[in-house]
């Protein structure tokens, strides 16, 4: 690990220059103290906010009649407003924030400008909240994860890049030379972004491309955006903490650098489903980079193997690896899905079907958000010289969101395998088969129940510890400023 | 990797080149697709743009969302090549010896479904005849298009007229989704394109084919369980109108039974979004045989004219032998 290595080795990148001192952390951490708060309890909000659509989305499928006279309310925006939530309100910001911790401690500098990343997580949220306003209002784009209409998206990307560029210069202005793993993915990871971003705004919103183009690239940047970036930050996330908790060096960098190579090789090739009315080649070429995919799942599975000694136990130690550990096992199974649907005899059953969405969300909610709680809920103490009043709220925390993923997933995903079989016979009515999808999506309710619940969970244990921050805080300020005008009394 | 510069020139190179892959080379390839020509009898430019109220409809559908739950893509698993009869020409005894030796003889065919059945051999002439009724129809499936022809002339030279039918097959067809698989053309003059990526409930790319009766979406979209009572569509009232009826009832008053009835005096109405939305519905269709989705049309194929399909009179699409369209 560079953050416990020996004193930094001379800099190649400013030859015969005093190298400068290393920041502690504790300056670091108060660096990034407002800008990740900021980042993280509007990501919190969002996350339970996204869990309310969901659930109404779900009881959808219980009740069709249920809030069925309000236009905002009805299947066709609640559950892209949900999605939004979930991803752009809570994904994105907190891999963000976590982007900029990692950096800022790897490099062993302070983060740069922390007042103007704040300005644009405000920005951010502002984007997020016009974009899911839209959608519920109907002016969602019909792109789908690309639904927040341009006026929302241009805020979030100006609030993205503000981010980005203060998060580069943290990454240039780093006191430590040696690079460590994480980093460069999260260095990928920073340009990655706003590049798929402003492609798909420029092609899909703004400067409108014609026909089956603009499916591509909305496919395109969404497979670039769930697989890649997401990709890249959770694997960051993960190669940095695992190693870090346990007290262990990670096990070898060059499985690292194949991960890394891989994901970004493969992984951004993969959107164009089979079924895609498309000349032959896209969805072909998506196939194989999906199938290949599964290179960078087995490298990362056998460096973490390697890093714990095989002692898989290791990651129930504490309780931020514990997330940490689930979404990996989720990060394996959704790549390996992901994978073994690039066969054109498995994708024939799975398309259109549950499978999907469920392979998708374990993706997003197995891997990111469980890696991002167990980032945040190590991450948040630092910042703060806090702890957490007891870690039964976040051990509670744990168990709910991981029954939850599970309730969620496995009926999806057995729905969806039982949906596809009989599409593929044309005897079996297909109001039957829609019907017969109904006892997995009912299932699945359970599990956005428990998902909610644990979001609420989570911004419970976050705000509760910022508050209890800044109440001291302020109740010191305001001690100081009362005894200061007792003393001045006092003086004459 | 120990260099900042490295780590970006990697992911700008695996970036770059997915980006000219699905970005550039798309745009290239079909974002300056143009309208074809349909092959196989009248020569059509296809896709129309679809009528003004149409495209109003799609604009209900993307902010509905109707995309996160309706596909618009169907698939074929491949094509067969059908040997119909168009006329069964005076030897009518011949005609069916030929097919039954066809059928029977040879490992280049087997009998199509219509065949299957009534098809005896040493059949008499009355049964011949029966056979031979509602014509055109396939006998024959062929396996290869040099057995095809071989075929065709064996049964022209018995007086018949028989002709090669391209029949895409699939389980998407099969169940009446469609007559081809959706191609990119489909979607040329559609902003946004909204291809879905579920099939919560069925395919709609072929919708206006299969229902073609505006009042029948209408009450389905007020209350879907009253068309199709194992549906489970929400229903979307808020398209619609609850009013008074003044004077004389509206003549687009939905006509609905008992307990969904708006009680006396009272009507349900479509708003204009209802209307767009349907009018966007009914043009869904996607079967114009094209030079990358060769088909044979079905001799009764009456194209309504509020569609962006083009008109194609029924009976010279069937006369018409693909002659020009790749054998899949």
């Amino acid at each position: 690990m560079s953050e416990s290595s020996s004193p930094s080795p001379p800099s190649p990148a400013n030859p015969g220059g005093v190298a400068r001192p290393p920041v502690a952390p504790p300056e670091i951490d108060a660096s990034c103290r407002l800008p990740l708060v900021v980042l993280f309890l509007g990501a919190a909000m969002w996350l339970v906010l996204g869990s309310a659509f969901a659930l109404v989305a779900s009881i959808k499928f219980h009740v069709p009649e249920f809030l069925a006279d309000s236009a905002w309310l009805t299947y066709g925006r609640v559950r892209p407003a949900g999605f939004n939530c979930m991803l752009y309100g809570f994904c994105l910001p907190a891999g963000l924030g976590v982007a900029l911790w990692l950096l800022a401690r790897l490099g062993r500098t302070r983060l740069v400008l922390p007042g103007l990343i704040t300005a644009g997580a405000v920005c951010w949220n502002l984007g997020v909240a016009a974009g899911v306003g839209g959608i519920l209002a109907g002016a969602s784009t019909g792109f789908e994860n690309l639904e927040m209409p341009s006026y929302a998206a241009r805020l979030v990307f100006l609030g993205c890049l503000m981010i980005v560029v203060l998060a580069v210069l943290t990454f240039h202005q780093r006191r430590e030379r040696q690079l460590f793993v994480s980093q460069w993915f999260l260095f990928a990871a920073l340009f990655w972004f706003p590049w798929i971003y402003s492609t798909a705004d420029l092609l899909l919103l703004t400067f409108q491309v014609r026909g089956m183009a603009q499916a591509v690239i909305a496919w395109w940047y969404s497979d670039n955006l769930l697989v890649v970036w997401l990709g890249l930050v959770g694997l960051a996330t993960v190669f940095y903490f695992v190693p870090k908790l346990t007290g262990r060096d990670l096990h070898s960098r060059y499985l690292a650098l194949l991960a890394f190579w891989m994901l970004i090789l493969f992984g951004s090739w993969g959107g164009i489903p089979e079924s895609a009315p498309v000349p032959a080649w896209m969805p072909i070429l998506s196939a194989v980079a999906r199938g290949l995919g599964v290179i960078s799942i087995v490298a990362v599975a056998l460096n973490v193997h390697g890093t714990l000694g095989g002692q898989g136990s290791k990651l129930m130690a504490h309780p931020s690896l514990r997330f940490i550990g689930f979404g990996l096992v989720a990060f394996i199974v959704a790549g390996l899905m992901s994978a073994v649907s690039a066969f054109s005899e498995v994708n024939q059953v799975t398309q259109f079907t549950w499978f999907t969405p469920a392979k998708g969300l374990l993706n997003a909610y197995g891997f990111f958000a469980m890696v991002m709680f167990g980032a945040v809920y190590y991450i948040v103490p630092q910042l703060l010289g806090l702890e957490f009043p007891s870690t039964k709220l976040v051990r509670a925390h744990f168990w709910i969101a991981a029954a939850g993923v599970l309730l969620f997933v496995v009926p999806l995903m057995a729905g969806g395998i039982v949906q596809g079989l009989k599409l593929q016979h044309p005897d079996i009515p297909f109001s039957d088969i829609a019907r017969g999808t109904l006892p997995f999506l009912r299932a699945s309710t359970t599990g956005d129940l428990l998902l909610a619940l644990g979001h609420l969970m989570f911004l419970g244990n976050l705000a509760g510890l910022v508050i209890r921050f800044y109440r001291a805080r302020a109740v010191s300020a305001w001690v100081a400023a009362t005894t200061e005008i007792k003393t001045t009394e006092a003086q004459p | 990797m120990n260099y900042g510069p490295l780590v970006f020139l990697a992911a700008f190179f695996a970036l770059a080149s997915s980006w000219c892959g699905f970005v550039l080379t798309p745009q290239l390839q079909i974002g300056r697709l143009q309208q074809t020509i349909t092959v196989g009898g009248a020569a059509m430019t296809y896709p129309q743009a679809r009528p003004g109220l149409a495209r109003q409809g799609l604009e209900v559908y993307r902010a509905n969302g109707c995309a996160y739950c309706h596909s618009q893509q169907v698939g074929q698993t491949g094509t067969v090549l059908d040997i119909a009869l168009t006329d069964a020409g005076t030897n009518q005894a011949a005609t069916v010896a030929a097919l039954l030796k066809l059928a029977e003889g040879s490992p280049d065919h087997v009998p199509a479904l219509t065949m299957l059945r009534p098809l005896q051999p040493g059949g008499s002439n009355a049964a011949s005849a029966t056979i031979l009724e509602g014509l055109p129809k396939a006998f024959l499936r062929s396996s290869t298009r040099e057995a095809a022809n071989a075929a065709i002339k064996t049964l022209n030279a018995t007086g018949a007229k028989a002709q090669l039918w391209i029949v895409p097959v699939g389980p998407d067809l099969a169940r009446g989704w469609g007559q081809r698989r959706s191609v990119a053309e489909d979607f040329l003059f559609d902003s946004p394109v909204m291809p879905g990526s579920q099939r919560v409930g069925p395919d709609l790319a072929d919708l206006g084919a299969r229902r073609p009766d505006a009042n029948w979406h209408l009450r389905h979209l007020y209350a879907p369980r009253l068309e199709d009572k194992g549906s489970i569509m929400p229903p979307y009232r808020f398209l619609f109108e609850k009013r008074k009826i003044v004077r004389q009832p509206s003549p687009e008053a939905l006509a609905l039974p008992g307990d969904l009835a708006p009680g006396d005096g009272y009507e349900i109405v479509p708003r204009p979004a209802a209307k767009a939305l349907v009018a966007y519905l009914t043009s869904l269709r996607a079967d114009a045989p094209l030079f990358d989705a060769p088909m044979t049309l079905p001799a009764s194929a009456g194209t309504p004219a509020s569609t962006n399909a083009p008109v194609v009179p029924g009976t010279t699409s069937a006369t018409a032998a693909p002659a020009n369209a790749p054998a899949k």
